[in-house]
């Protein structure tokens, strides 16, 4: 498949994956899910700055997301596709996307979530979620760099992962 | 544009972990404090998108910054910046922070167009290969 990641981040485009991921995997494309940004020119614009020229966006809402994956899944060069909250991945996942595997990459403080990894903050529905994805057979893993570690989602939960 | 007899403008400088408060850090040792208080440091650590934005819109209000340096242009700092600078007319955002930069702006004097446009430049200016060296090709 091309695209080797499935990530949520609340960040969405920012330095980990320009960069961080994008130079080890020579990241040919991101295909960003998300509805608010998806119906905004404004928005696209704002997170497409700074990509490097070589490097393609592709602005989905979830809706359109399911009906290009498999296209995307089929593309030349290494991908990586992003959510910027649980909720958007598990929809993918549950209403049918084929994801092997999700890379729980930044979800940030906020009132009502509970710290689980330096970079993994979540509230009792994000953990709903991360849980639905998991029992739909996804492999569900922490690792904000490619040079860390990734971190069971059980371990993620239960707050042993560091 | 101010009023060069005006207070001195000031800028945050948005940046991953502790590189902003390293930067205004350096700039006090080579300029002085009266300098580096022209800058305001802001880190991303541990802020999402939403919550970067929220952070950098209170500094920008609390500290009245006309300008934005960051370090990355697709990073984090930059994308929240710019969500400020479309609420608050006239703020400027400049991406690529470095040193020389913020040592002409915190040193400038005129209106806040040229002494970002004189940061800018010097920023540029400040990034050269020193020696072209070839060890370990």
């Amino acid at each position: 498949m091309a695209i080797e990641v499935y990530r949520i981040d609340d960040r969405l485009i920012h330095g980990q994956v320009v960069v961080g991921w994008g130079q080890p995997l020579a990241l040919a494309f991101v295909v960003l899910v998300d509805d608010e940004v998806a119906a905004s020119d404004w928005e696209k614009d704002l997170y497409r700055m700074g990509v490097p020229p070589e490097m393609q966006v592709h602005f989905e809402s979830v809706a359109s997301a399911l009906e290009h994956l498999a296209a995307y899944q089929t593309m030349p060069g290494a991908g990586l596709l992003l959510t910027g909250d649980t909720a958007a991945m598990r929809a993918l996942v549950e209403r049918g996307a084929a994801i092997p595997k999700v890379n729980l990459g930044g979800i940030h403080h906020r009132a009502g979530r509970v710290p689980r990894l330096r970079y993994v903050f979540l509230s009792p529905d994000e953990e709903t979620d991360l849980r639905a994805i998991a029992a739909r057979g996804v492999l569900v893993t922490a690792q904000d760099v490619p040079a860390a570690a990734p971190v069971a989602l059980d371990a993620v939960l239960t707050g042993h992962g560091e | 544009m101010s009023d060069a007899s005006a207070a001195p403008a000031r800028a945050i400088v948005a940046a991953h972990a502790d590189l902003a408060a390293g930067l205004v850090g350096a700039v006090a040792r080579i300029a002085g404090d009266a300098a580096a208080a022209r800058l305001v440091p802001l880190s991303n650590h541990s802020l999402g998108g939403a919550e970067l934005a929220e952070a950098m819109r209170a500094t920008v209000a609390s500290s009245g910054a006309v300008v934005v340096f960051t370090d990355l242009p697709a990073g984090s700092c930059t994308v929240a910046a710019r969500r400020v600078a479309r609420e608050v007319p006239g703020l400027a955002v400049v991406c690529g922070a470095n040193l020389p930069m913020l040592l002409a702006f915190a040193l400038g004097t005129g209106s806040v167009h040229a002494q970002v446009q004189l940061a800018t430049e010097k920023g540029r200016a400040g990034v050269l290969v020193a020696e072209e060296g070839a060890r370990g090709d």
